[in-house]
């Protein structure tokens, strides 16, 4: 029998395993209450951190139903992250990234009538990193700890003034490593150079995220920012064509799963932002274990034919057995399901 | 004393706290009690499947545990509904893991695959039953019994009803054994893809599109599968229509098929009991019969050292399906007597042992030769199949290998 691929697919990471989670209580890294940890000056639903936690953004956010998000990174005082061109920066043992997801009443008045509705931590363990969801109370004075997850009733004001009620999903703790996984350890997502390589309104004026981690001394090795990419915002038409956009899009909302080492690559379907092979990335590429997924459709992208493009037919459900992605939402992702489209609709026919 | 008695009273109380706990929970919402304790096992801990039809929402997930027993009754007492499930599309998700045993419990009716396993070195399926209820229907799920990229597969004395592409599907895995089990109503019974090192024996399929595949397909992550014995099976009658959403390479396989091997190397297929399957007994073929263009360079599409013996073939005298263009070019050619052991004629160039057919009783033949046959439309129909088995014979060297392995 010829093994064409030698070794690598023998699954060579399993002996890796076993340093894994087994036998640790993930409970024993989190506290009970988002208030134990003491990211933020009361009264905590202002959200205004404490000296050590930083604000931050990414350049292109992952879609979870129109939920609003305020990002933080907290470092081990006098430590450092270390800077990699590729993939998340390393972050020394006890760092933690914390995220919120609020609505604000009408989302074109993103900064009234706040609606918080959990915060994240991603926490970087000597068992390394795990994940945690920390529900708020009805008050809006603390958030709690919840492994099992939980389902709110959420509702706000889209962009177009129609009210939208629907049951919002706080993920459990196995989810959160659904998307955060890499060769089955867990790793943050967001904190990648070319998604932080923009400015940001810090309270002390504007500046380039990357550079003022960097005056902080929370970063060690950064070459000089202006040479390093830069991942467009996908809703700023401004900041890329639309093929950069849609990428982009992708990258950030489907290439966690669909990439070397993530569960989606046993699609075959690969849409990490570095990918360049068309057939990886669906183009003319029929679809494996789609099941209904495939919609009754050939491919996972026809060019110049969005309507018969699988990957469209996916996004526009939400039917659990036909969504992409399968996690994390439960409405349709309008704005980046026309960008797809058209990024289709513009590739050249076949 | 009274002391001392009081000492232990509260001693069992605060022993049964976290029992009271778990009790609770599973009066209170089994969906969330099974999720947490998922979460929270220990190493060596069953996890009990309480006996009834229990309604779950969200898939239920196992990620990086090891040695875990998750445990019903028995299939037909612990029963997982998923009929009003919204959201995740699995019933149930195990990853990273390691040593897991599914044992006693029923999974219906989920949104996706009943049961998926990735990543998982040492997965055993005994006793378990994945479960469409509503009958063959394009909205099922697509797998029901569903380890993929896994080492150390066993799947025992379990069923699968119902699934839109394979009831029992092991793919891009490694040491498998699939035996004693039950696929009836899907699209594919059992189908062993792109994995090497597998045992199927002692299965009975019956009334699916397919009953057995074994399949290498491109632009996968393992991409070859070899060394896969398909023996002592009874496969027949699956006879039904192909209910696989258009799209799906599943959906090509021809309704009436026993065993079709595609693009596989290394596959051995003997003492089965192959019957009433109406078009094909055994299909042995290449990719290019998907009509799909290859753009995988590692990928080799053809069949090779295939081999076929002392199998027993039998079927009714009836008509092929006539809802595919082979089906019908068969039932041209062939009438009510279509050929039992099907091969499309492409030898890899590159080797010389392609497919050995031996002792298979009564059984026919037929090499539909379609690099040759298939240039016009109506070329198949001037054409004469070769129906001589007598290139395909097994050579000396080959009847003491399965001696041995008899």
């Amino acid at each position: 029998m010829i093994n064409i691929l030698g070794k690598t697919n023998r699954f060579a990471f399993f002996p890796l395993l076993f340093s894994l989670l087994f036998g640790v209580n993930p409970l024993k890294y989190a506290k009970p209450k988002l208030s134990d940890y003491d990211f933020f000056k009361n009264p905590m639903a202002d959200h205004q951190p404490q000296e050590d936690v930083l604000p931050y953004d990414v350049s292109a956010q992952l879609f979870s139903d129109y939920a609003l998000k305020s990002r933080f990174i907290v470092l081990p005082s006098g430590e450092q992250l270390t800077y990699k061109p590729d993939g998340s920066f390393d972050f020394p043992v006890e760092s933690i990234l914390i995220k919120t997801f609020y609505y604000p009443a009408d989302l074109r008045l993103p900064k009234e009538n706040l609606q918080f509705m959990e915060t994240r931590l991603l926490v970087h363990t000597p068992d390394g990193w795990m994940g945690f969801a920390y529900v708020w109370n009805d008050q809006q004075t603390d958030a709690f700890l919840e492994i099992a997850g939980e389902r709110m009733d959420a509702s706000f004001v889209d962009y177009a003034g129609n009210y939208v009620n629907f049951e919002y999903s706080v993920p459990n703790f196995n989810q959160c490593k659904g998307c955060h996984v890499n060769q089955g350890h867990m790793i943050p997502i967001g904190p990648k150079a070319r998604l932080l390589n923009h400015e940001f309104d810090y309270n002390d004026g504007k500046m380039n995220q990357l550079e003022k981690w960097d005056i902080l001394g929370m970063i060690s090795g950064l070459p000089n920012v202006s040479s390093l990419s830069y991942t467009p915002d996908y809703n700023d038409i401004q900041s890329g064509t639309i093929e950069e956009r849609a990428r982009a899009l992708i990258d950030i909302n489907c290439a966690h799963c669909h990439r070397v080492g993530a569960p989606g690559e046993t699609s075959g379907l690969f849409l990490n932002i570095e990918e360049t092979d068309s057939t990886k990335l669906g183009v003319m590429k029929p679809p494996i274990a789609a099941g209904r997924g495939s919609g009754d459709m050939q491919y996972t992208i026809v060019p110049g034919q969005p309507e018969k493009s699988i990957m469209v037919y996916r996004m526009e459900s939400t039917d659990p057995g036909i969504m992409m992605p399968e996690l994390g939402q439960k409405l349709v992702h309008k704005d980046g399901v026309e960008l797809v489209k058209k990024w289709i609709q513009e590739m050249e026919k076949q | 004393m009274k002391n001392q008695l009081n000492f232990s009273i509260m001693k069992v109380i605060h022993q049964s706290i976290p029992l009271l706990f778990m009790v609770g929970l599973l009066f209170a919402n089994i969906e969330r009690s099974l999720q947490t304790q998922f979460i929270l096992a220990e190493p060596g801990d069953t996890i009990t499947i309480p006996k009834g039809l229990h309604a779950i929402r969200g898939t239920l997930s196992i990620d990086g545990k090891s040695d875990l027993i998750i445990r019903g009754q028995s299939m037909d007492q612990s029963i997982l509904s998923f009929s009003n499930q919204d959201e995740g599309a699995q019933g149930i998700s195990i990853t990273n893991s390691i040593n897991i045993t599914l044992e006693g419990f029923t999974v219906q009716d989920t949104k996706g695959d009943a049961i998926k396993i990735q990543y998982t070195d040492g997965i055993v399926f005994r006793h378990v039953k994945a479960e469409w209820t509503g009958g063959p229907k394009e909205t099922n799920g697509a797998y029901g019994l569903y380890p993929v990229q896994c080492q150390n597969v066993l799947i025992e004395n379990s069923v699968s009803i119902g699934a839109s592409d394979a009831g029992i599907y092991v793919g891009q895995s490694n040491e498998i054994i699939v035996r004693y089990n039950t696929a009836f109503d899907n699209v594919a019974g059992i189908e062993i893809e792109n994995s090497n090192n597998a045992k199927v024996y002692k299965n009975h399929t019956y009334n699916n599109t397919g009953g057995i595949l074994v399949f290498d397909l491109p632009d996968l992550v393992q991409k070859k599968g070899g060394n896969v014995h398909v023996f002592d099976n009874l496969i027949e009658s699956n006879n039904l229509f192909n209910f696989a959403p258009p799209g799906n390479i599943v959906g090509k396989v021809l309704p009436g098929t026993g065993i079709l091997i595609l693009a596989c190397s290394d596959v051995h297929i003997y003492q089965n009991t192959i019957r009433n399957n109406k078009s094909v007994g055994t299909g042995v073929v290449s990719y290019f019969m998907t009509e799909e263009a290859i753009k995988d360079s590692l990928y080799n599409p053809y069949t090779a050292d295939v081999h076929i013996y002392n199998n027993v073939y039998d079927r009714w005298p009836g008509l092929p399906t006539l809802d595919y263009d082979v089906g019908k070019l068969l039932a041209v050619k062939y009438g009510r007597n279509t050929p039992d052991i099907i091969y499309d004629g492409m030898q890899d160039p590159e080797i010389t042992t392609g497919l050995c057919i031996q002792n298979n009783g009564r059984a026919r033949f037929t090499d539909l030769d379609i690099e040759h046959n298939f240039e016009e439309w109506y070329s198949p129909f001037l054409s004469n199949f070769s129906e001589d088995m007598s290139p395909h014979t097994c050579g000396n060297e080959h009847r003491l290998v399965s001696k041995e392995k008899q």
